[in-house]
């Protein structure tokens, strides 16, 4: 079923959590909604599932709007991100209760709960209190729990934020594959950029309130809107300089910049990513000098921090194990630095003038 | 806060004592001191007394005496309906501080301390000025319904109730702000009804605190004699209740009697003792389950 959230605020007293947020959630899809904390992602999450109203705007299901209608009668799976399991009820009667409460027959609620305790992989653990279940099988009883009553929608708020990181990237593809199988329109909150990208059909970039992009993660990734969708989605270096006349300098760069034509200089910021920056022992055209500081394997990659004493930074650069051994990297040496791609953003305001 | 009392026991337990001997010896002796001196001498003596013309007179002095008789039955009417009344007001108040904000919240929750801080003789006071049915606020309201508060049985479940409000409320406020609202929560997206979160979920999670408050409840009342004493006009076999019937046959010199009735209740303190030890046990297992999590 999809989701259509339309022109939604929400304020908690002077904190502006949400501003005029529009949002389309496709049927189906699998949706993440990324952001630092106070960004209002899980603010629109309990509005879609009811358990928080909005100041303005509406949420529809598919067509139906139930913008006033009680999150008890939304029929939307939410998985808390403590899990809020009934600490007094076995995991059988905590998967059970959505049943209970509406008089199900018995043995179709033992045939559910059993075929659900199946899916998430805790057979056998149906009488277990949630007190003597790990953190993993806590959150797979809470997700068997919002899966019990056959919601039109399942909403998670970071669904893996309480686990340690191998737990987690279990979790993440077995979630994954489980909504290749139930085609149940998913939502999940979270503010790991990989755990979003990773896992999501649809990406939905957060910051204070309003949504700065909505993309598949590749969009999202190649092309980033705003210098705040640059910044959160990983590691960046950071330039500033100006634009001027179709061209952008940035110390020694001089690069091509068509969005600005203007004579007129003006003020800009130019980002690039660890792995679009290359380390060479003879200079380029447009090349910065600098001294490796640190070397890291982070898994594919060495992590390698260069200090360029010209601008007073240090770059963050990824490079291939191959590579490394090639130029014979080590502490100390004195390397080239030259940006394969750059992306500039302007402050806004100056797209106003 | 009980739970964390039992938490401080547990570290005492490990704490390394490195004052000199001497003077733990005697910390400990004034301890045992004032233990002996205040509590459990008197403890004893009660029962001394109670007994001292045989298990047949202290039998005697309980069911043999009309008025005594009549004491006990209306103690057995104006507690239960007293703490019932208390248990129902405690949570929902508890239910309401914890899971709402409005303004006034902190002045509420102060003002369900109010009856402790007051003495109960003022309480009595309070009660009587009020609701007398010659020159109370609301005599005219009370004459013309024909019913009496003051000097009669009303009056008695009332200036108990006052005085054992906070007991229910203050037990479950802290246990409920530690258990939070996540699994009420829960509860509404899978489709249950208020009342059926209630019954189902929020219920069984406070039920140890509520029994506990309940049975303080239950001791502060039935021991309950200032309040009680103000407003019930001391009427023979109307207004007596076991604590007020203790006074009366102490000043008869009838002192057997006094302490067979004394004794009764001191049974009843030492059983809500027992229980509370236990209760505090599974409450204190309850907290720190939800802290685990």
């Amino acid at each position: 079923m999809s989701i259509s959230v339309q022109n939604l605020s929400k304020r908690f007293g002077d904190f502006v959590a949400l501003k005029n947020v529009n949002l389309e959630v496709p049927s189906d899809s699998l949706t993440a909604l990324l952001g630092p904390s106070g960004s209002g992602k899980t603010t629109l999450l309990r509005i879609i599932s009811g358990l928080e109203s909005a100041d303005e705007g509406s949420i529809l299901f598919k067509d139906e709007d139930v913008t006033t209608r009680s999150a008890r009668d939304r029929e939307v799976g939410f998985v808390f991100q403590h899990y809020a399991l009934f600490r007094h009820m076995t995991v059988f009667e905590n998967v059970a209760f959505g049943m209970r409460v509406r008089n199900s027959p018995n043995n179709e609620v033992r045939e559910r709960v059993n075929e659900l305790l199946h899916l998430v992989r805790l057979e056998g653990l149906g009488q277990r209190y949630p007190s003597e279940l790990s953190g993993g099988q806590r959150q797979r009883v809470a997700l068997a729990r919002a899966l019990a009553v056959k919601p039109r929608m399942l909403l998670l708020d970071e669904p893996f934020g309480a686990l340690d990181a191998k737990v987690r990237q279990e979790l993440r593809t077995w979630l994954r594959k489980l909504h290749e199988e139930m085609h149940v329109t998913t939502v999940f909150v979270t503010h790991d950029q990989e755990e979003a990208f990773e896992m999501a059909d649809q990406v939905v970039v957060m910051s204070q309130g309003h949504i700065e992009q909505t993309g598949t993660p590749q969009a999202v990734f190649d092309n980033p809107a705003t210098s705040f969708v640059m910044d959160f989605l990983g590691n960046v270096n950071v330039f500033h300089g100006r634009v001027q006349s179709g061209r952008v300098q940035m110390g020694p760069f001089s690069l091509q910049y068509d969005e600005y034509q203007h004579e007129e200089p003006r003020d800009a910021t130019a980002y690039v990513r660890p792995h679009e920056l290359d380390i060479d022992r003879s200079p380029s055209q447009a090349s910065l000098l600098g001294k490796i500081k640190q070397i890291n394997p982070a898994g594919s990659v060495l992590k390698v921090r260069v200090a360029v004493e010209e601008f007073g930074v240090e770059l963050n650069v990824d490079v291939t194990h191959y590579r490394a051994k090639q130029l014979e990297l080590k502490l100390n040496d004195i390397v080239y630095v030259h940006p394969r791609s750059v992306r500039v953003f302007m402050p806004e305001t100056d797209y106003v003038i | 806060m009980h739970g964390n009392s039992v938490r401080t026991q547990k570290t005492a337990g490990k704490m390394v004592a490195n004052e000199p001997l001497w003077f733990r010896v005697l910390l400990i002796s004034l301890c045992y001191l004032i233990a002996l001196v205040l509590i459990i001498v008197p403890l004893i003596y009660v029962f001394v007394q109670a007994f001292s013309e045989g298990f047949s007179g202290w039998w005697n002095n309980l069911f043999n005496d009309a008025e005594t008789r009549h004491s006990v039955f209306l103690t057995l009417i104006v507690v239960p309906l007293a703490v019932l009344v208390n248990t129902v007001c405690g949570v929902a108040a508890a239910w309401t501080l914890t899971k709402f904000k409005f303004p006034g919240r902190t002045l509420l929750m102060t003002a369900l301390d109010l009856p402790f801080a007051v003495s109960p003789v003022v309480a009595g006071l309070m009660f009587v000025l009020l609701y007398n049915l010659r020159t109370g606020y609301f005599a005219p309201l009370l004459n013309s319904m024909g019913f009496k508060i003051i000097f009669a049985w009303p009056g008695l479940v009332m200036a108990t109730m006052f005085v054992t409000i906070p007991f229910v409320a203050r037990e479950l406020i802290p246990l409920m702000q530690a258990l939070g609202d996540d699994e009420e929560l829960a509860a509404v997206s899978l489709g249950a009804s208020p009342w059926q979160i209630f019954w189902r979920v929020t219920l069984p999670n406070i039920k140890w605190g509520l029994l506990f408050g309940v049975i303080q409840c239950n001791a502060r009342a039935i021991g309950e004699f200032g309040a009680v004493y103000v407003v019930s006009g001391r009427i023979e076999r109307e207004t007596y209740t076991m604590a007020l019937r203790v006074e009366k046959l102490f000043q008869d010199y009838n002192n057997p009697g006094s302490y067979a009735v004394a004794s009764v209740l001191t049974l009843m303190a030492l059983s809500t003792l027992v229980l509370k030890i236990i209760l505090e046990r599974m409450v204190a297992a309850s907290m720190e389950q939800s802290s685990s999590e």
